[in-house]
């Protein structure tokens, strides 16, 4: 089963919840965790993994040879990204709006467009504990963290962990490119909110991603749960999102995160709550909607 | 005119809770203008109830389509794809618009010319009156991309305004991370503003936060936020600011008072005498001390 932990909102508790979750699934069977949250991977914080492999990922940007180039301008005819310009005898590439397509060198008549591969960010794997686990991690001054995302599900397919009984995949926030390639082909997708106002305006937008567009079954945990705010309680009601789980509003809960402890190690009575949270998904991810 | 952009790297810091507190603040001393650049979960209007007078759909880029009556279904564009955007649905051809980058090579490399660019619309972006001030902010169609674009058209919209209003200040609110959203927020502003709190993962993203600051050359300061959290993190913090030599700027006590806000809609500096909004205001002033000093 391949279980998502996404949220809309950052510092919601993704990390939190996905790294106690593999624990426990690593408990009771083999476990993959992926951290996928490239610009702010947290996870091996709280998980001291040793590492054993690091790949560095590569996209491809172009490169002009002078000397067969003719200046005839379709390069940046072709490319979508203005990542190409032609000047009076020259080309200039600009490789950080550069998408990697390959559009210019299969256009260019005189073949002068070679495509050489430009590190972007890291893949790390190894284990820690009873489960593996990899990060990707986006090079600081790149734009683009989706390449590293499908890099380090390709990492996990070719060592063949989406065949692992669990596979959990922790999320970056937010709605755009980088969380659709997180949550395409996973099982179910688990939702981590707050309940506050932000929270849900947030929740909101995830639940528009996962269940609207990629038509996932969505499960939702409410972290932080307590505050006098039934907004999220009363949205998961009516859109009919089932309330898996509740963290509540604690200050030795957070004192535990903040110094890197997770939350089913700090306290042995998160341990049952979260093998129910696993079994209760596997229920969700049957009803895969068509 | 200054420019100033709140990060974090990590989410859920309290970014947004600052930028309210500090537009409240800077307009009450002149005019300002205010951008919500985390166009992927805005939360800023949330607070600042903003009255919208325009509204502008946002085109980030074009996507493919195959017209079923012109393919021959030979594999082309599936070759060339470098998303895997292309799909074979009963031997025909499809393409997964939220795959698709638009980068239209399959639509060059098509021998039939089966295949049409279509004008996408990613999301739209807002032009409001609030009680701060001009506030500039934008909707991403979830599961859409470009959303460095958009902010970047914020920005730009948010410069104008700023000229006609002759604004002191441009107030960025920027999203969580360190890729395409936040470069396009940070890129030439005159000063960042980093909100961290003491966690491992706090510390873990202030310091790429910090990093992206330094790589566009634009000078950083910190806000610790819920720095009672943890004494031993928010020290670490601390140690760390000080190697790094970045200044904190103010220190907020975790205060129950701003989840109040939130739920009022409203900056923690409007709620009455409270201790957060104490520090804050001693931040603004901190802030205004740092960028005269430059």
């Amino acid at each position: 089963m391949r279980i998502v932990v996404a949220s809309g909102k950052g510092g919601t508790g993704k990390t939190l919840v996905a790294v106690s979750l593999a624990l426990m699934a690593g408990e009771m069977g083999d476990c993959a965790l992926l951290d996928a949250d490239v610009e702010a991977p947290n996870a091996a914080l709280f998980l001291k993994p040793a590492f054993d492999e690091r790949v560095i990922v590569e996209r491809l940007v172009p490169v002009v040879d002078a000397s067969r180039c003719d200046h005839c301008g379709r390069c940046a005819e072709v490319c979508q990204y203005h990542a190409l310009a032609v000047v009076p005898g020259k080309v200039l590439v600009f490789k950080e709006l550069c998408h990697g397509c390959g559009s210019c060198a299969l256009e260019c008549p005189t073949q002068a467009i070679r495509e050489v591969p430009q590190p972007i960010g890291l893949v790390e794997s190894g284990r820690a504990g009873s489960i593996v686990f990899a990060q990707g991690t986006l090079d600081i001054g790149e734009a683009m963290a989706t390449p590293v995302i499908r890099a380090l599900k390709r990492h996990a397919a070719r060592a063949r962990w989406d065949r692992a009984r669990f596979m959990i995949l922790d999320a970056p926030p937010g709605t755009a490119c980088p969380v659709i390639e997180s949550l395409r082909g996973a099982d179910v997708a688990l939702l981590v909110t707050e309940p506050t106002p932000f929270g849900l305006h947030d929740l909101k937008l995830a639940v528009e991603v996962a269940r609207d567009v990629l038509r996932l079954p969505v499960g939702v945990v409410i972290n932080k749960d307590g505050a006098d705010d039934p907004g999220v309680d009363e949205y998961c009601r009516a859109a009919r999102l089932p309330v898996l789980f509740r963290i509540p509003l604690r200050r030795d809960i957070a004192a535990a995160y903040a110094v890197g402890t997770p939350l089913v190690q700090a306290f042995a009575e998160y341990r049952q709550p979260f093998l129910a949270l696993l079994d209760n998904l596997g229920k969700l991810a049957q009803r895969r909607p068509a | 005119m200054r420019q100033l952009v709140v990060l974090s790297g990590k989410g859920g810091t309290g970014k947004t809770t600052v930028a309210a507190a500090l537009a409240h603040l800077a307009a009450q001393e002149g005019p300002i203008v205010i951008a919500d650049a985390d166009v992927d979960a805005p939360n800023l209007g949330l607070l600042l109830q903003p009255e919208i007078v325009e509204q502008v759909p946002f085109f980030g880029g074009k996507k493919a389509s195959i017209n079923a009556e012109l393919c021959t279904a030979c594999g082309r564009c599936e070759e060339v794809c470098r998303y895997a955007a292309v799909a074979q649905r009963d031997g025909t051809f499809c393409i997964d618009s939220t795959a698709c980058e638009g980068c239209a090579s399959c639509f060059y490399q098509c021998p039939a010319q089966a295949i049409e660019m279509r004008e996408c619309q990613s999301g739209e972006w807002f032009r409001s009156k609030t009680r701060f001030g001009p506030f500039l902010h934008a909707r991403l169609i979830p599961g859409e991309e470009n959303s460095g674009k958009l902010v970047s058209v914020l920005r730009q919209q948010a410069l104008l305004e700023a000229h006609e209003s002759e604004a002191d200040w441009i107030i960025v609110d920027g999203a969580p991370g360190i890729g395409c959203p936040v470069i396009a927020a940070v890129t030439g502003v005159d000063l960042a503003l980093l909100v961290s709190e003491p966690t491992v993962s706090g510390l873990h993203d202030l310091e790429r936060a910090l990093q992206v600051a330094e790589h566009f050359r634009v000078p950083a300061t910190v806000c610790l936020n819920k720095s009672d959290l943890s004494p031993k993190l928010a020290e670490e913090i601390l140690a760390f600011c000080a190697r790094r030599h970045v200044p904190v700027l103010a220190q907020l006590l975790y205060d129950e008072v701003v989840p109040k806000a939130m739920r009022r809609g409203c900056a923690v500096t409007e709620l009455g005498e409270n201790a957060v909004a104490e520090e804050i205001k001693l931040l603004w002033l901190a802030l205004c001390d740092h960028v005269k000093a430059r």
